[in-house]
């Protein structure tokens, strides 16, 4: 599978809490083929970012644990690696960026030294040239000032330049997967988007795989190939971006298109799905979705649908297969 | 930086002139005759002239507290009583024992506490983490004279390891800087814990994590630099233990320092040499606050580039 970089088979990661076990990740299968995006979107909750954290083997444990599953990066079950192999991996071929500029930067160090420390470890380099490649990084990521910034600290910078500085930080070793965890979220609408164009530009300046997780189909539909829909824990609908917003074809990800709010459109509110998410430590018998799907019927209600093929991607309804 | 360490030593030397006036109060102004008080009730009044003269007791206080200002600046704190020396002799004298014994034993709690704390942090939950918790938990509670006595009783007379009196040789320090030092240990390592239970669950080790770093260089550098801000604090604020400890540890130990100064010179109620060293030790408390604050500024890039401004 030469194409092919990142492919996660039946990935489950369950917590292990005092209340019950919460299988967080519960079977989850998709893949990522070289320079391309993979978006996943889901309420909050339903486990995106325990999957990113999974292929890093960063699960807060205990309570969490990935009890099953294959994570093959270009071949490699990453689960089979000693901890000081997967030390190579984390930041050198998969890089992370995360939910929350204010806080992901380390406030005792400056810009610089946190990006410096990374180029060290994986590259070799000397102090100076870690020093000249970390502002070359950061001018990539349109900081102005790149040269007076690395001596800056964190709490001097805004959380739309904090961000960028982690995503500096992500890139600076060449990595072929960056996974980003909703990097946008935390900011205001118009930083969201320049650090969305920024994400965007880098991808094709560098033809990085990336693996971008969002509330925001909006997202989805301008970086994004594949896209994966996520629902308490499972995949529900997976496919090509394209094939995705051209034909919906789950009932929820129905409901998450209706809920993208369009200008053009004349009518004054939101739609909104109704209900809210099941919890994970006590999901409903049969499919997932179904207390709160308008087509839910009695098999619905029994048992739990399984994939299925249609249109050239793939749902977890059992509107599409004969038994309906 | 910069100003903030202009700033901090102003309001150190305003302190410091206010810890003269409140010494030169509560010596001079309170009622009772202080050359009575010395002498007690054996003395005739035209002895107690004489020394009053002698002391410069008899003039108004406000040139007393001027003349004890100068002194003071000049370094002059007066003559003992007693011992017919300069205070400021005796005090050097008796306070580099002090040091040194608070050296040790700063070093011993420091190296001591941060291990446990990180350890205990590190091994949350376990039976390693509980047991040097408990440990901790009975070095505060016990009072360091006590522990003082049970060194003496164990590693001296039992074991006959170490000597327990004097300080003829480098080893006569090793068990009081324990006695001193255990319940300073204890605290350390209780709060090390804590702080750092507190940074390992934040995000930027996470990143730090991400990053490939390795597990001890994510503790060491990412969090224990972070940890360190509240021990540091923590730390200065309870450098009290060690001078308070070793006011009965070197009187167990008949360590011939300031705190065994401040018990004799109680005892021999020789007034200008109690005015002197409580002015010492008084001083000394403000001075460890602002190591202690300036040290917090520098761990702490957010102290350094907002309180100058
Ligand atoms: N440290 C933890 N301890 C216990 N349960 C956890 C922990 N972290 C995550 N979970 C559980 O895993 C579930 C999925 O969490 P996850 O963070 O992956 O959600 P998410 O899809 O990223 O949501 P959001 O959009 O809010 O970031 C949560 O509902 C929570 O119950
Ligand atoms: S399986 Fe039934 S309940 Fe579930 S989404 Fe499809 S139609 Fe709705
Ligand atoms: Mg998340």
């Amino acid at each position: 599978m030469a194409d092919t970089l990142l492919e996660v088979k039946n990935l489950k990661t369950y917590f292990y809490t005092d209340e019950g076990v919460v299988p967080s990740v519960d079977d989850v299968s998709f893949s990522i083929g070289y320079g391309e995006t993979l978006g996943i979107v889901g309420e909050s909750g339903c486990g995106k970012s325990v999957t990113s954290l999974s292929i890093m083997d960063l699960v807060p444990s205990p309570p969490g644990k990935i009890v099953d599953g294959e994570i093959l990066l270009k071949g490699r079950d990453l689960r089979k690696l000693s901890e000081a192999e997967m030390r190579k991996i984390r930041g050198n071929e998969v890089a992370m960026v995360f939910q929350e500029p204010m806080t992901s930067l380390n406030p005792v160090f400056t810009i610089g030294s946190q990006i410096i420390e990374a180029l060290m470890l994986h590259k070799h380099l000397s102090k100076k040239e870690a020093r000249d490649k970390a502002i070359e990084m950061l001018k990539l990521v349109k900081i102005p000032m790149p040269e007076k910034r690395v001596k800056e600290y964190p709490h001097q910078l805004s959380g739309g330049m904090r961000q960028r500085v982690m995503i500096a930080m992500a890139l600076c070793c060449d990595p072929q997967l960056l996974i980003c965890d909703e990097p946008t979220t935390a900011l205001d609408v118009t930083i969201q988007a320049q650090v969305l164009d920024l994400i965007g530009e880098l991808k094709k300046k560098l033809n990085t795989s990336i693996m971008m997780i969002t509330h925001n189909l909006g997202v989805i539909s301008e970086i994004a190939d594949n896209a994966m829909v996520m629902y308490a824990g499972k995949v529900i609908e997976y496919g090509s971006v394209r094939q995705l917003f051209k034909n919906p074809l789950h009932p929820y990800t129905n409901g998450l298109m209706n809920a993208i709010p369009r200008i053009e459109s004349d009518k004054e509110e939101l739609y909104m799905i109704k209900g809210t998410v099941p919890s994970l430590r006590n999901r409903p018998k049969g499919c997932l979705f179904h207390p709160r799907c308008e087509y839910a019927k009695e098999i619905c209600r029994a048992c739990m649908p399984i994939f299925v093929e249609r249109d050239g991607h793939k749902v977890r309804c059992w509107k599409y297969t004969d038994r309906w | 930086m910069l100003r903030y360490t202009a700033k901090r030593l102003l309001q150190t030397v305003i302190v410091l002139i206010g810890i003269t006036l409140v010494t030169f109060i509560l010596l001079n102004i309170v009622p009772g005759d202080p050359v009575n008080l010395m002498l007690g009730k054996i003395s005739d009044p035209e002895t107690i002239a004489r020394i009053r003269h002698e002391m410069g007791l008899d003039r108004p206080w406000h040139q007393q507290y001027i003349d004890f200002l100068v002194g003071v600046i000049k370094g002059d704190l007066g003559t003992s009583y007693f011992l017919k020396e300069s205070v400021v002799d005796i005090i050097n004298r008796s306070f580099i024992i002090t040091l040194k014994l608070a050296g040790f034993s700063f070093v011993f709690a420091m190296a001591l506490g941060l291990v446990c704390g990180i350890v205990s942090a590190v091994h949350r939950g376990k039976a390693l983490d509980s047991g040097l918790m408990t440990l901790a938990l009975l070095g505060i509670s016990a009072p360091a004279f006590w522990v003082a006595i049970i060194l003496q009783i164990v590693f001296g007379l039992k074991l006959d390891l170490l000597p327990i009196s004097g300080i003829d040789s480098g080893l006569c320090y090793i068990l009081p800087a324990i006695a001193i030092g255990s319940r300073y240990a204890a605290s350390i390592a209780r709060i090390t814990r804590t702080s750092m239970l507190d940074v390992i669950r934040q995000d930027y080790i996470r990143t730090a994590r991400a990053k490939g770093l390795s597990e001890r260089l994510v503790i060491y550098k990412h969090a224990l630099k972070n940890a360190m801000i509240p021990i540091v604090t923590m730390a200065g604020l309870q450098l009290s233990y060690l001078l308070t400890g070793s006011i009965l540890v070197e009187t167990v130990f008949s360590i011939p320092g300031i705190g065994k100064l401040i018990v004799d010179s109680m005892l021999t109620r020789d007034l200008p040499l109690i005015q002197g060293t409580v002015m010492y030790v008084a001083t000394l408390f403000v001075l460890i606050n602002l190591i202690v604050d300036l040290s917090y500024a520098f761990l702490d890039p957010k102290i350094r580039y907002e309180k100058g401004d």
